[in-house]
C-alpha cells in the first residue's frame, strides 16, 4: 500500500478529532432547554439535529484530495463534510444557533449550510444534492478545469430516482463526479438489508459503466487510498466513481431517536474500535509522531471548535422582519 | 409616405431569439432539456440553436427531469447561466422536489449568497386533445411557491423580450410558453401567435402587466391564452356597446397589483379569465386583490371564469366545455355589467 505524507495524516486525525469534538459539543448545546422533557423546539439550537459522530472517515478520507475550487454537496448530516471541506466554522455555527452573523443569516439552519466561498452545500431532502454535484461537474467541464465535484450521501439515498438519473448523466458525459456512499448501516430505522437489493451499493457502478469502490470497516486510511484514485482519475477527465464506505453512526438518526430498533450494545462495540483512536495509534507507533505534538493538534482543534461556539452564542438573532428579505437577489 | 415593412416572426422563433441574441452575448448561457438539439425542441424554442452552437451549449438530455434541473442549480451556483426545459409543464411531478425545494429555496437559504439565475422554460396549455396529463397550464401551483419569478407573455415580441428578461435576471425564473402560441404549423394557426419582432435585442420587464385594450365600462384580466380569447370577446362586446379594458396578466410572479386596482377605479366591474384551475387559483388571487385593496372601487362582485376543477378531458366537446373561450367570456362579462 502507498504510503501517506504526514502532512496529510495529521491533517486527516486534526480534522476528525475536530469533527468530533464539534459534533460532542453540538450534542450539549442541543440538549440544553430540552430537559427534563424533550421538546424539538426548545433550547438555544431548535428543529432536528442529526449528528456525524463516527462517520468522521468518509468525510476526512476524501476532502483531503479536494481543493477549494472542487465542489461538494451533502445531506441532512452535514457536519462532518462541511468542517473537512473547509466550511468557516463561526459562520456555520452561528448559522446553527440561527443568529445573523450564520452562513444563511439564520435562514436555512442546520441541514441548509451554503458556503460558496469554499463551494460547500447541503440540503434536507435524500439523494436531491446528487444533481447539484452533477451539475458542477458539467460546469467544471463545460470551463476546462480540472475541478470535481463530490456528493455525499447515505446508503438510503442510493435507492432514490436522482442517484439512478445522475450516475447515468454522469457517465454519459464522462463527468468528473464521485459519489461517496456513506453505509451507516440505517435509514432512520430501516436497516440496509431491509432496503436494499444488493449487498453494497459500488457494485452498482457496474450498471452506469462507471468505477466503483468498497471501503470497509470505516477505514479511514483505505478511505484516504481509494479516494485518492477516484479524484486523480476525475481530474484526468476518466469519469466518475461511487466509493461506498462502511462506517458507523454511534447516535440515533437525530438527537431524541429512542433507537428502539438496535442492540443498546451495537454502539459499545462499534466505539471499541473508533477510528479516530486507531487513526492515533497509527501516527504514534507507525509513524513515529510524538504523543505530545499530537496533544497540541488536539488542544488547537478544541480551541477553534469552542472559539466557534462563542461566536455563535454571543451574535445576535436576525431582526424578526429580516424573515421577508432575500427572497429575490 | 413610405410604409415600412414589420418583421414578423411567431412564438417559437421569438423565443430561440432572445436565447440565440443571449448565448451570442455570453458565454455562460447553455440550454439542457429532452430534444432541444437537432429537434430544436417538441414545441420549436431551441429552434436551430443546435447548428449554430453545437451539443456543447446546446444539449439533449436523457429523460431525467430531476437529475438535468437538478444539474441547472449545480451549474448555476458555479456562476453559468442555464436555461432548462421542462417538454410539459405537467411533467412537473417527477422533478418538483429540485424546482421549489431547490431552485426556489437555496437563494433565501443562503440568506442571497447562492444566486441561481436558472430560466426553466415550460410548454403550457391546452386545446388540442392532448388530454389531462398534456395540457394544463399549472400557473398558480408555480406561482404558488415563493422564490420564483412566474411569467406566462402571450405575443411574440413579449416572448421575446421577457425570455431576455428572465436570462439576465438573477433570480430563478420560470418562464411559461403557451403551445398554441408558438405558431406552429401543426397545431391550430391563431393570428395571435404571429406578430411584430424587432431583429435587436430588448427587454421587457417581468412584474409589469399591460393594458392592451383600453375601455370604461369592465376590467377584464387574461392571462396568456385567455387574454386572447378576452380581446375576442371585448369586440363583440363592443358591439354591445360595452367598452372593456383589457390585461395581459403577462407576469404571474411578481405580480402587477397596481396595474390592475388601476383599472378597477375606472372601470368599477372585474372579470379574470384563466386557463387553469378554478379553485386556489391566480383568478382567486387577483379577486383577493380586489377585495382587499379595491372593494369600494368596485360596483358588482368580481366575476370569475376558469377550468371548473376537473382534470382536461380528452374528447373535442368535453375539452372545450372546460377551457374559457370569446362566447363564455362575453356571457360572463354581459353578467357583469348588467349587475
Amino acid at each position: 500500500m502507498a504510503t501517506i505524507s504526514l502532512d496529510h495524516l495529521t491533517w486527516m486525525y486534526e480534522t476528525m478529532y475536530k469533527i468530533r469534538y464539534y459534533e460532542d459539543k453540538m450534542a450539549e448545546a442541543y440538549a440544553e432547554g430540552k430537559n427534563p422533557v424533550f421538546n424539538i423546539g426548545a433550547g438555544p439550537v431548535p428543529g432536528e439535529m442529526h449528528l456525524a459522530t463516527g462517520q468522521e472517515p468518509a468525510a476526512v478520507g476524501i476532502c483531503v484530495h479536494l481543493k477549494k475550487e472542487d465542489t461538494v454537496t451533502s445531506p441532512h448530516r452535514p457536519h462532518h463534510h462541511a468542517i473537512a471541506k473547509g466550511v468557516d466554522l463561526n459562520r456555520m455555527t452561528a448559522e446553527i444557533f440561527g443568529k445573523v452573523t450564520g452562513l444563511g443569516k439564520g435562514k436555512g439552519g442546520h441541514m441548509h449550510l451554503f458556503d460558496p466561498d469554499v463551494k460547500f452545500s447541503c440540503g434536507g431532502i435524500v439523494g436531491a444534492g446528487i444533481p447539484h454535484a452533477l451539475g458542477a461537474a458539467l460546469a467544471a467541464k463545460k470551463k476546462g478545469t480540472d475541478w470535481v465535484a463530490v456528493a455525499f450521501i447515505g446508503e438510503g439515498a442510493a435507492n432514490q430516482g436522482a442517484f439512478h438519473e445522475s450516475l447515468n448523466m454522469a457517465a454519459l458525459w464522462n463527468l468528473p463526479l464521485i459519489v461517496v456512499i456513506e453505509n451507516n448501516q440505517y435509514g432512520i430505522s430501516v436497516p440496509k438489508s431491509a432496503s436494499t437489493s444488493v449487498p453494497s451499493n459500488d457494485i452498482r457502478a457496474v450498471a452506469y459503466g462507471m468505477k466503483g469502490y468498497y471501503v470497509k470497516d470505516n477505514d479511514p486510511i483505505e478511505m484516504y487510498h481509494v479516494s485518492k484514485e477516484a479524484v486523480e482519475r476525475a481530474r484526468k477527465g476518466e469519469g466518475p466513481s461511487i466509493i461506498e464506505i462502511e462506517t458507523y453512526r454511534y447516535l440515533g438518526h437525530f438527537q431524541g431517536d429512542p433507537e428502539v430498533y438496535r442492540d443498546k450494545n451495537e454502539v459499545t462495540l462499534l466505539r471499541e474500535k473508533d477510528p479516530i483512536v486507531r487513526m492515533r495509534q497509527i501516527l504514534i507507533q507507525e509513524y513515529g509522531i510524538e504523543e505530545q505534538q499530537l496533544i497540541e493538534l488536539e488542544n488547537k482543534a478544541k480551541q477553534e471548535v469552542e472559539a466557534a461556539y462563542q461566536f455563535a452564542r454571543e451574535s445576535d438573532y436576525p431582526e424578526p422582519e429580516d424573515a421577508l428579505k432575500d427572497l429575490f437577489v | 409616405m413610405q410604409k415600412t415593412k414589420q418583421r414578423l416572426l411567431t412564438g417559437n422563433k421569438a423565443i430561440a431569439e432572445a436565447i440565440r441574441l443571449e448565448m451570442e452575448r455570453d458565454p455562460n448561457v447553455f440550454v439542457m432539456g429532452e430534444d432541444v438539439g437537432v429537434y430544436g425542441g417538441i414545441f420549436g424554442a431551441t429552434e436551430g440553436l443546435f447548428q449554430q452552437f453545437g451539443p456543447e451549449r446546446v444539449i439533449d438530455t436523457p429523460i431525467s427531469e430531476t437529475a438535468f434541473i437538478g444539474a441547472a442549480i449545480g451549474a448555476a451556483a458555479e456562476g453559468m447561466r442555464p436555461i432548462v426545459e421542462l417538454m410539459f409543464v405537467d411533467f412537473f411531478g417527477v422533478c418538483m422536489d429540485q424546482i421549489y425545494n431547490h431552485m426556489a429555496k437555496i437563494p433565501y437559504m443562503s440568506g442571497g449568497r447562492v444566486k441561481l439565475p436558472i430560466v426553466l422554460m415550460t410548454a403550457v396549455g391546452g386545446g388540442y386533445s392532448d388530454a389531462a396529463q398534456h395540457s394544463q397550464t399549472l400557473y398558480a401551483t408555480f406561482a404558488h411557491l415563493p422564490g420564483m419569478k412566474v411569467v406566462a407573455p402571450s405575443t411574440p415580441y413579449d416572448l421575446k423580450g421577457m425570455m431576455i428578461s428572465a436570462i439576465r435576471d438573477d433570480n430563478p425564473v420560470v418562464f411559461m410558453y403557451h403551445k398554441t402560441l408558438q405558431g406552429l404549423g401543426w397545431m391550430d394557426q391563431l393570428d395571435a401567435s404571429v406578430g411584430h419582432v424587432p431583429e435587436e435585442a430588448y427587454t421587457v420587464p417581468i412584474g409589469k402587466a399591460k393594458v392592451v385594450r383600453e375601455g370604461t365600462d369592465i376590467t377584464i384580466v387574461g392571462i396568456q391564452m385567455t387574454t386572447h380569447h378576452v380581446l375576442e370577446a371585448a369586440k363583440k362586446l363592443e358591439q354591445h356597446g360595452i367598452q372593456a379594458e383589457v390585461i395581459d396578466l403577462r407576469s404571474l410572479v411578481p405580480l402587477d397589483r397596481e396595474t390592475i386596482l388601476q383599472s378597477i377605479k375606472k372601470t368599477h366591474r372585474l372579470l379574470v379569465v384563466d386557463e387553469d384551475y378554478l379553485s386556489y387559483g391566480m383568478t382567486a388571487e387577483i379577486a383577493a386583490i380586489a377585495a382587499e385593496e379595491g372593494l369600494y372601487d368596485l360596483d358588482a362582485p368580481v366575476r370569475r371564469l376558469a377550468v371548473p376543477d376537473v382534470p382536461i378531458p380528452y374528447s373535442r366537446p368535453l375539452e372545450q366545455f372546460v377551457l374559457p373561450n370569446a362566447d363564455k367570456i362575453f356571457h360572463e362579462a354581459m353578467k357583469l355589467v348588467n349587475e
